[in-house]
């Protein structure tokens, strides 16, 4: 009767399975998006993270296993049978396996202890003075972030251009509140406190446009300031070192309704540039918008490549349907910003998102 | 005896708001956390609707982190402390013999500070708005600059005054449990549960004063202009975080301990066992509870201490689950051999075992530093606290209160309708925040009141909401149970569940006296070691004579009213009002010293009469 | 009641259980003060050097009136034992005597103080006008209130006991409150120590 009831027990466990499986498909991430998981690592950094993540995943999986072999089996077994009234034997411990599983689990954790101080100091290692690493200060805001190259006098907003396969080590700290920077793919975090300075390096072993996220309660729209990490060649970075650091920029318009255009650069010069600056001149409040036309987001958040095409139309013509949408009503598009620009006329909105989607550094 | 006063005999609403009996207060207790409780809970599956689908617009932006930081310091504070001193005030002093608590005067006036607490705080949704900087209020954002409205006033005024309350709370359990046992109650006898009750109190004796500090610092930084963490006038925000986590860490362990206590009574019972390894469970108790002191700045990983201190508290934190690894086994082996009875109150605390192991697991994993880099403030973080403290705690506080309602209330609550109660509850919490440990790790970050579609998020929230709803669904089958059985007739019996310890040594729910005549304990599991001498009892440890009790005064109700309105003179920057408040406050102070309590008597006649209807 | 009969214990604070309760209960709670000025100091040290344009602790610290004002209240911590060891032998008269002096140097100690605030008020010293102005005056303030509800508190219960007499019902509340002003006078070391004496010569 005892393997009967045993047997009815497995089956149920067995019905249990394609659950198991869905979750299991879960954990390999294979719908989540492989620019944004820390499961699946583009960077030394996240490489060494996942791998402290999997060993004490690993390690924590066999106690588990143990506690539940143990528990299955006695819920089984020691179950109170019908018209069985006989009192239980009243043991008061075992000194022996009280031992045992006091000092295993103390070894199990020195195989995770171990690992874990090194990593820590790995990623601590400092790289200011490595002259190979490009250097970046990060400044978060309420709710975008600002990146400043100060070897290259480059400043940008929302998007860290980074070289594949080199270290990048950043400066961080916020303009307001406390926030936190986080790449899944290549890095973890750290947060971004007022007042201080906090220091992280990064560094990615595969091209592509990843992305970042504020991972602290930062305000209203804490759910929406991302930024991307763009990954590209060395070469590729040089050259757009040297077209963003050029001693006397100018912007074009190429390829735009020229009128249509101008009318927007008027209302810019107007309205915007209290808080943005466009190649060098205009207010630091708000993110610089120099060479707006190669954003993969507008906002911050509204991905004008979604899936990754990296095609360059598809890009364009989202970035002009988001630009739109934000400049159209700000307030609803990312609630709590600080862009106080009052309700633009759709025609000075179709004029701002032709000149800044076609704003291009020569 | 001239001067000792009559009998008094309220009744109704004026019983409630004076009673110093524990029991009452134990009942008060949970009525309002139960409250509490459910408005968090709300709170929580407006959320969950919210997030439901990418880019909703139910909530959004402030409103969604007013639902945040309402739903956290709801629960923690107003809801789970709350219901755990319920089960401590109606059964601690039950399972160690003792007539009342050591100070019910002070238990009443920490009943009605966190009450008063409580409501001032989630007044502020009609007032302009509730606090919207999330449960751990980090500053900057919780100052005035980043966060204008009352709310965070409310949040500090209303944490100060509540917090005060839980504080002079555990004060009151720690002389009890020390001073007020029955004789032959060593504290190698003590049950579990008792054991329990008295590391959390006195970590919240060492661990409240902390966030007390924080919170005057956030108050007179948003109030009196002071500057402890306005950066530009040389404040630092960092120090908020190391004050409310000294006293958040230990505060998770003042909620998980006496769900521990819980299981351990209730599985030793339905066992019918004695508890496995007796002694090394209340050592361990006692190790987190030290432990629990030495890992705060595990919630700091990333603030940027340096890999010294993240490596040292990395290391600690792993410690604490050699402790609560002894205590797992512990309870699997006090299974072992026993004749397991699969009541509700059992169900509860057989599905902690493995879901509490799920969050121990995680915890582990969280405490290692380098990966927490990627963990932390994610979705990961947020399954990992919940299966420690719904799948931990309120499992426990659910098994708690089946297994001890017929003592409390003198009624058993329905076990079919427990059944559907705990699967319910059970998978409903486990469909909600098992997805979400793979949500962080594909990087959703917690605290975010929307996602934008295509970022591989959408079927783990789903499932998260579906998993919300069916939780919901059993927590309000727990409210149908309870009144259900609040109107069938039939009274419980002393000792439903053939059990082990004290309070089940007398009538339920538990006479105003408690014990007519104080025990003698003869040795752990106080009524079992007279069970199986063949004693109907407890053996009395003195004569039936008239028993002292305390008064009821309406003083506590009264200075909690006083601290109620001095916190609205401070929200809102009326001096008049908070010195109105405090005048209150003093003055009950001051007829609290002036005017001595003589107490009254309950005669021998009427304790006869009390017990001789006893269904033991 | 032993009181009724009008014996009264060796040490009558300890007689009754509500006694014993009483002042195992407010060991317990000076415990958590413990914790509570230890935090406030953290704060202190985290911020004693952020004057941001304000006057540097250096500059600002008159040791001559901090000096006079612990010797007050280290007195007023013998006195107060004095007056506990008047109750042990029951003697009223002498116990208000000596519990008097604690309370008027209390009191005495609460006004150099706010002599002492007044005076760093205007020197542009303020709660507000630095991080280092916030975690001064939270810190001293936070023992000045202390000693002012001290000073009120033990000299209502000296109102009480010559309403009252010693009893089992009094004792207990001068031993707590004496208690209290040991503690009081504790943490005053410790400010004058850190506070004072660091400021003048640890900068």
């Amino acid at each position: 009767m005892g393997l009967d009831c045993m047997m009815r027990r497995l089956q149920q466990v067995g019905r249990l399975l394609p659950l198991f499986a869905v979750l299991a498909l879960m954990l390999t991430g294979c719908s989540s998006d492989p620019y944004l998981s820390a499961l699946t690592p583009k960077g030394p950094a996240a490489e060494m993270q996942l791998f402290m993540m999997k060993l004490s995943l690993y390690v924590m999986l066999f106690v588990f296993a143990v506690v539940v072999a143990i528990f299955a089996y006695v819920l089984v077994r020691y179950r109170k049978r019908k018209g069985d009234n006989s009192i239980p034997e009243q043991v008061e411990g075992n000194h022996k396996l009280e031992i045992i599983w006091t000092v295993i689990p103390f070894l199990l954790l020195i195989v995770i202890a171990v690992p874990m101080v090194s990593t820590t100091f790995t990623l601590a290692k400092d790289y200011s003075q490595d002259k190979e690493a490009v250097k970046v200060k990060v400044t978060a805001h309420q709710f975008w972030w600002e990146f400043d190259y100060p070897e290259a006098k480059i400043k940008t907003a929302q998007e860290l251009y980074i070289p594949v396969g080199k270290k990048v080590w950043l400066e961080l700290t916020s303009a307001d509140v406390i926030h936190s920077f986080w790449v899944p793919g290549i890095a973890g975090k750290i947060d971004t406190n007022p007042g201080m300075k906090n220091t992280m390096w990064l560094e990615a072993s595969e091209e592509g446009v990843f992305q970042g996220k504020c991972a602290e309660l930062c305000g209203a729209s804490h759910a929406l300031m991302d930024f991307k990490v763009k990954v590209v060649s060395q070469e590729e970075f040089d050259a757009w070192v040297a077209k963003m650091s050029k001693e006397k920029p100018e912007s074009t318009t190429d390829g735009a309704d020229t009128a249509l255009a101008a009318e927007g650069e008027k209302i810019f010069q107007q309205s915007c540039v209290s808080c943005h600056a466009i190649d060098g001149n205009g207010g630091k409040i708000g993110p610089d918008l120099s060479n707006y036309s190669e954003r993969q987001t507008v906002a911050g958040f509204l991905r004008n490549d979604p899936t990754h095409t990296g095609d360059e139309a598809v890009r364009t013509e989202n970035l002009k349907k988001n630009l739109h949408k934000w400049l159209s009503n700000p307030e609803e598009v990312k609630p709590g910003n600080l862009m106080k620009i009052g309700q633009l006329k759709p025609e000075e909105v179709d004029a701002l998102t032709e000149y800044l989607s076609n704003l291009k550094r020569q | 005896m001239a001067q000792h006063a009559a009998r008094p005999r309220n009744t109704g609403l004026k019983d409630w708001l004076t009673t110093v009996d524990h029991k009452k207060i134990g009942i008060l207790y949970l009525v309002a956390g139960g409250f509490f409780f459910l408005l968090g809970g709300i709170e929580a599956v407006l959320m969950r609707l919210q997030l439901m689908y990418p880019e909703s617009n139910l909530f959004v932006g402030a409103t969604f982190n007013e639902l945040l930081t309402m739903h956290g310091t709801t629960m923690i504070f107003l809801a789970a402390m709350p219901i755990i001193f319920a089960l401590m005030n109606a059964i601690v002093p039950l399972q160690i013999g003792a007539r009342d608590v050591a100070f019910p005067f002070v238990n009443s006036l920490g009943f009605w500070l966190f009450f008063f607490g409580g409501t001032l705080l989630n007044l502020s949704w009609f007032l302009g708005g509730a606090p919207d900087a999330g449960w751990t209020a980090y500053p900057p954002l919780s100052g005035t600059t980043y966060s204008s409205t009352h709310g965070v006033s409310f949040y500090v005024l209303g944490l100060q005054i509540a917090g005060l309350g839980t504080l002079i709370g555990g004060i009151n359990f720690l002389v009890t449990i020390i001073n007020m046992r029955a004789p032959g109650m060593t504290f190698m006898r003590m049950p579990l549960f008792t054991w329990s009750a008295f590391i959390t109190s006195a970590l919240i004796l060492f661990a409240f004063p902390a966030i007390t500090v924080g919170l005057v610092l956030l108050m007179f930084d948003r109030i009196f202009g002071a500057n402890f963490f306005e950066v530009a006038n040389g404040g630092n925000v960092v120090l908020w975080q190391h004050l409310f986590w000294i006293f958040g860490h230990p505060e998770v362990y003042i909620l998980i301990l006496p769900a521990f206590g819980i299981i351990s009574e209730v599985v030793a019972t339905f066992s019918k066992k004695r508890l496995f390894g007796y002694s090394a469970m209340v050592f361990a108790t006692i190790v987190i509870g030290f432990l629990g002191f030495m890992v705060w700045a595990h919630h700091m990983f990333t603030v940027g201490m340096g890999p010294v201190a993240n490596a040292l508290f990395s290391i600690a934190t792993m410690l604490i689950a050699v402790p609560t690894g002894i205590k797992i086994f512990n309870w699997l082996l006090t299974m072992w051999g026993g004749q397991i009875r699969f009541t509700t109150a059992n169900l509860f605390a057989v599905g902690f075992i493995p879901t509490f192991v799920i969050g121990g697991m995680t915890g582990v994993m969280l405490a290692v530093a380098p990966a927490d880099f990627q963990y932390h403030d994610s979705y990961f973080v947020v399954a990992h606290f919940h299966y420690v403290i719904v799948g931990g705690m309120a499992f426990g506080l659910f098994s708690g209160c089946y297994y001890w309602w017929p003592k409390m209330f003198g009624k058993m609550l329905n076990e079919t309708i427990g059944k559907w109660n705990f699967w319910l509850f059970f998978i409903g919490f486990h469909l909600t925040f098992f997805p979400q440990h793979f949500l962080g790790l594909t990087g959703m970050p917690r605290r975010v009141y929307t996602y934008m579609a295509g970022q591989g998020w959408e079927m783990g929230n789903m499932i998260s909401t579906i998993g919300a709803l069916v939780m919901t669904l059993g927590t309000a089958v727990f409210l149908w149970n309870a009144f259900v059985t609040s109107r069938k007739a039939e009274k419980a019996p002393a000792d439903p569940w053939d059990a082990r310890t004290l309070e089940w040594a007398i009538p339920s729910p538990a006479p105003e006296y408690n014990f007519a005549q104080t025990p003698r304990v003869r040795g752990l599991d106080a009524l079992w070691v007279e069970k199986m001498a063949g004693n109907k009892g407890m053996t009395p440890a003195e004569p039936l004579g008239p028993i002292h009790m305390p008064s009821p005064s309406i003083l506590p109700f009264l200075m909690s009213v006083g601290f109620f309105i001095a916190g609205f003179g401070f929200i809102y920057h009326q001096t008049i009002v908070s010195v109105v408040g405090l005048l209150v406050v003093f003055y009950g102070m001051f007829a609290r010293s002036l005017f001595d309590d003589h107490g009254f008597h309950i005669e021998v006649d009427e304790i006869k009469e009390t017990e001789k209807g006893v269904k033991l | 009641m032993i009181h009724d009969h009008g014996v009264l214990p060796a040490e009558p604070e300890k007689a009754t259980l509500e006694g014993r309760n009483k002042v195992l209960g407010f060991w317990l709670f000076l415990g958590g003060e413990t914790v509570l000025f230890g935090s406030l100091f953290a704060t202190y040290l985290a911020l004693k050097e952020s004057f941001v344009g304000g006057p540097s602790p250096e500059e600002l610290f008159d040791l001559k009136i901090v000096a006079l004002a612990t010797i007050l209240l280290l007195t007023s911590s013998l006195t107060s034992v004095f007056g506990v060891m008047a109750m042990h032998k029951h003697n009223t008269k002498l116990m208000q005597l000596w519990f008097g002096i604690t309370v008027i140097l209390g009191a005495g100690f609460l006004g150099l103080e706010v002599y002492e605030f007044y005076h760093y008020y205007h020197e542009g010293h303020t709660l507000t006008s630095n991080a280092f102005g916030s975690a001064f005056y939270t810190l001293v303030g936070f023992h000045g209130g202390h000693v002012a509800f001290g000073v009120t508190w033990i000299a209502l219960l000296q109102a009480q006991l010559a309403k009252k007499g010693l009893t089992v019902v009094t004792a207990p509340k001068f031993y707590v409150a004496a208690l209290y002003w040991h503690f009081v006078d504790l943490v005053w070391v410790f400010i004058f120590t850190v506070v004072y004496l660091m400021g003048k010569v640890g900068a």
